[in-house]
């Protein structure tokens, strides 16, 4: 795929609706709008932080931005390719190659080790086992945890388990980092350590990482600040 | 995607829940045993009748003197002696015809030594033997020679041989039969028991001259009891009934519009009906044991339904690190194929010993063919991607967003 990364975003959304349709109990059906005419546009390396109250569209917007859904109206371009236009496998393969999710309930498969959680994105990328352990565990290392190599997430702690997912996150170098609210489930004092990792991450590694919270104090890491209100941008600011 | 890779997620799951991949997968053991204990019980049947059948001969006719009356009281067929040996010895002449073998009978006492033994003796010619298709233990039949001067010559059905020479050789020796010596000429392999049941090996075979003479007597001269005759083929039976009965009735002088004093009966047909109810029970037994692994395949769907459900979030989870939907299809058909695979497998040796266990214990024939053997495994395969498919194609349609947020 050709593209000019210093000219193309990594993420271009524009005029983006996403509306639920329900049937209600007499049988009509009732449009239920989400967002509204968002644009956004995300170049590489930024570190973005999209705040709001519940219901105010932010989960609805990661998930379209981690191509789990699809938007209802406008275009999303993610590196330049347009989402609208990719089959169901295609958006597969992009999850699978340039996006790192890292879920607020870590979103770990259970009896199963730490390792083979952290491997378990080689395996849909169709990489042979043996590598992608090896890959599997250089990460588990990088993120301190190559003690608990072995572990089964009910074994770690909620710290430990979120550094699974994010190793998980980042074993095919995706050039996108997608976190739905990290510390959500995590005390104050492990909030930091993770935020600190993504700070890492972003700063010595380039990568672009957007995060959900409603935290003011983990929104405080990032670069950028979005807040979403009844599924419109209200605030596009540089963090500081 | 890397199908091993998948198969290994495939089993890591049916390993994490022991229980129920064992329960799910008693229903297709039971189903695949039921069949092949089925089939094999099935086909020993058949086995057995075919085999009585031709140790019966073939292509057979048995020819009775037929029903005489009086007074408006019928007596029953065999009960006036209308054939006689020169009606069987022209019988043999007919084109369609190969062999015929007159037949009297009567029960004897026999004697040698201090052993005495009661049985059923048949004077017949040694065309019997070959239209009966018996073959020997040892010794020879009696010869044609032996029916023209009446010799004193008997061959020994199996039982009867064992029952008055145990282990002795009996060709050579001399029984009495009711008090006459006879030379045993030979010994017949033993047969078993007929379609009907009938012990076929406790009997002697005298020349049919020297029984009438010597040994049971006869009212009317040359009169037999029945003959045995076999067409030349099994196309032509037919006409061959149609020539023994027109030749006959020729010779016994009846008019038309008379009823014949004889019946023609073909123990082929009557063997092709035990053959077709063998068969008809062997459809059966397996139409029955297949509804037993229609059972387990529906148990299968079921567990894999509910798997799918409980696993929604395992699903949406993988989805979002890159699964696509043929992954996940390949994952849940492989757990639910698994099941079958292995369940046929298992159900397999049960099915083969039960099998065994009853062939020893009902001494019944079993027969297990290769071709069952790869029908059942074939069978427990399509059950689990039939079964499978369904729940695994649910499985891959979900929506990534809305398996993840499942709780």
């Amino acid at each position: 795929m050709a593209m000019n990364i210093s000219a193309e975003p990594l993420i271009r959304i524009e005029h983006l609706g996403k509306s639920y349709s329900l049937q209600d109990a007499y049988g009509h059906t009732i449009t239920n709008p989400v967002l509204f005419d968002v644009n956004l546009s995300i170049r590489y390396g930024e570190f973005v932080a999209i705040m709001g109250q519940s219901g105010s569209g932010k989960s609805t917007l990661m998930n379209i931005l981690g191509c789990l859904d699809t938007p209802s109206e406008g275009s999303y371009w993610l590196a330049g390719e347009d989402i609208s236009t990719l089959s169901n496998d295609q958006l597969a393969h992009i999850r699978n190659q340039r996006i790192g999710f890292v879920f607020q309930g870590f979103n770990l498969l259970k009896r199963m080790t730490a390792l083979d959680n952290v491997a378990m994105p080689l395996l849909y990328a169709g990489i042979h086992r043996a590598q992608s352990r090896k890959r599997a565990l250089e990460l588990l290392c990088r993120t301190g945890l190559e003690k608990f190599s072995q572990h089964q997430p009910n074994q770690l702690s909620g710290g430990q388990q979120q550094r699974v997912a994010i190793s998980r996150a980042l074993i095919n170098n995706p050039p996108l980092i997608l976190a739905d609210e990290p510390t959500g489930n995590l005390d104050s004092q492990t909030s930091q350590e993770i935020m600190q990792l993504f700070q890492k991450l972003n700063q010595e590694q380039g990568m672009t990482i957007v995060l959900v919270t409603h935290e003011d104090d983990i929104a405080a890491y990032a670069k950028r600040l979005i807040i979403l209100k009844d599924g419109r941008v209200i605030v596009d600011k540089n963090n500081s | 995607m890397n199908l091993f890779a998948i198969f290994s997620e495939a089993l890591g799951a049916l390993r994490q829940n022991r229980l129920r991949t064992g329960l799910t997968m008693l229903g297709m053991i039971i189903g695949v045993a039921a069949v092949v204990l089925m089939l094999s019980i099935g086909q020993g049947a058949r086995t057995k009748i075919t085999e009585t059948i031709a140790a019966m001969g073939s292509n057979l006719f048995i020819v009775v003197p037929g029903a005489t009356s009086s007074g408006g009281f019928s007596f029953g067929s065999g009960s006036v002696r209308t054939l006689t040996i020169n009606d069987a010895y022209s019988i043999a002449d007919l084109a369609s015809v190969s062999a015929t073998a007159p037949v009297t009978s009567g029960t004897v006492q026999l004697n040698y030594a201090a052993k005495n033994w009661s049985t059923i003796i048949t004077g017949t010619t040694p065309d019997y033997f070959i239209v009966g298709n018996w073959k020997m233990e040892s010794g020879t039949i009696f010869t044609d020679s032996d029916i023209r001067s009446a010799a004193r010559v008997v061959v020994l059905g199996a039982i009867t041989a064992k029952n008055l020479f145990g282990e002795e050789d009996p060709v050579g020796k001399t029984i009495r039969i009711t008090n006459r010596p006879f030379l045993v000429v030979g010994v017949l392999m033993a047969k078993g028991q007929s379609l009907t049941g009938r012990d076929q090996d406790d009997n002697i075979f005298i020349p049919i001259t020297t029984s009438e003479r010597q040994i049971t007597g006869n009212p009317f001269p040359g009169s037999i009891r029945y003959m045995l005759v076999q067409g030349k083929s099994a196309e032509d039976m037919d006409i061959a009934e149609i020539e023994i009965t027109q030749l006959l009735r020729q010779r016994h002088r009846i008019g038309k519009g008379k009823e014949n004093d004889f019946t023609v009966r073909n123990l082929t047909a009557i063997a092709d009906v035990a053959t077709d109810a063998a068969k008809i029970m062997s459809i059966v037994l397996g139409a029955i044991a297949s509804v037993s692994l229609l059972v387990g395949g529906i148990g299968i769907m079921n567990i894999m339904l509910v798997s799918v459900t409980e696993r929604t979030r395992e699903i949406g989870i993988r989805m979002a690190i890159g699964a696509n939907q043929r992954a996940i299809l390949t994952q849940f058909l492989l757990e639910a194929m698994m099941i079958c695979i292995m369940g046929g497998l298992l159900g397999l040796l049960i099915g083969i010993s039960g099998a065994w266990v009853i062939s020893q214990v009902a001494d019944m024939l079993i027969v297990i063919t290769l071709g069952m053997v790869g029908l059942a495994f074939l069978f427990a395969s399509a059950v689990g991607i039939f079964f499978g498919f369904y729940p695994a194609k649910k499985a891959a349609s979900l929506k990534p967003v809305d398996a993840l947020r499942y709780e």
